[in-house]
């Protein structure tokens, strides 16, 4: 097996028309977050847990529809109420490790109301996968994002 | 990488790598090209990082290369899209739950 880590840093930011604590509520409370922090369609979620304090885990495998596992697995680390959440986490696939992530919502009060978001997720991805199903999987999404990229073209 | 593939032999000498590495003899079997030509064509997949061959004694073994990266390229995409999925539904859950008189979760 070959080894390997890419490492990758992204960011979103996004306006919503509720007050912070509405929003922080929807991180914090586990009804709230189960309401739309959900897995793909047609999957079910398994060894769910949810303790939202500094040092606490939350937890989620999602098994999709061909019997793949995967699991989520995150720990708080840093917790302002109404303005900072964040978290490591790491995700495996069938037990396999594939990424160890930190992910930092950060909460501010817009300036016209409302509240600014900006989700920045720092991560490592490790190799581990390179079984012929993937390398299937893998050629068959290039072969794909060619036949797009050609379509595209005028 | 696309202008590699673009073209139906190079494609189809990819599509037979991906279940595994193969020798140029056998990557050519299937094609109605002389060997030259499947060489010419190996040579473009070797440049454009793809693929990548080595000889051992006679025969020519070719192997497709940038796999580890493709993976970890395709879970950042997933990642990145599952984090806009995400996001978009918190904008529907708090503009749902806005528009309910009762700010507490019901159901």
């Amino acid at each position: 097996m070959e080894r390997s880590a890419v490492h990758d840093t992204f960011s979103y930011d996004r306006h919503y028309d509720a007050k912070p604590e509405r929003v922080y509520r929807a991180f914090a409370d586990p009804g709230a977050k189960a309401r739309w922090f959900t897995g793909p369609p047609e999957s079910k979620q398994e060894d769910v847990s949810f303790d939202f304090r500094e040092g606490g885990k939350e937890t989620t495998t999602t098994i999709i529809g061909d019997g793949t596992r995967f699991a989520f697995i995150a720990t708080y680390t840093d917790i302002v109420p109404d303005e900072r959440i964040v978290y490591t986490y790491e995700m495996t696939m069938n037990g396999q490790r594939i990424s160890v992530s930190i992910a930092t919502i950060e909460l501010r009060a817009g300036a016209a109301g409302g509240t600014d978001l900006v989700l920045t997720e720092q991560g490592v991805y490790f190799d581990g996968l390179d079984q012929p199903q993937f390398r299937r999987e893998g050629t068959q999404q290039l072969l794909a994002a060619l036949e797009a990229s050609l379509t595209e073209e005028p | 990488m696309f202008a590699a593939l673009a073209d139906t032999s190079r494609r189809s000498m990819v599509e037979r790598l991906s279940r595994g590495p193969a020798s140029v003899k056998e990557l050519a079997a299937p094609l109605p090209m002389s060997l030259p030509a499947v060489l010419q064509h190996l040579h473009v997949l070797e440049t454009s990082g793809l693929v990548r061959s080595e000889k051992v004694g006679r025969v020519r073994t070719c192997r497709l290369e940038p796999v580890a990266l493709q993976t970890a390229e395709r879970w950042i995409a997933d990642r990145r899209a599952g984090w806009v999925r995400h996001l978009d539904r918190l904008g529907e859950y708090l503009s749902n739950e806005a528009q309910s008189p009762n700010e507490k979760e019901t159901d």
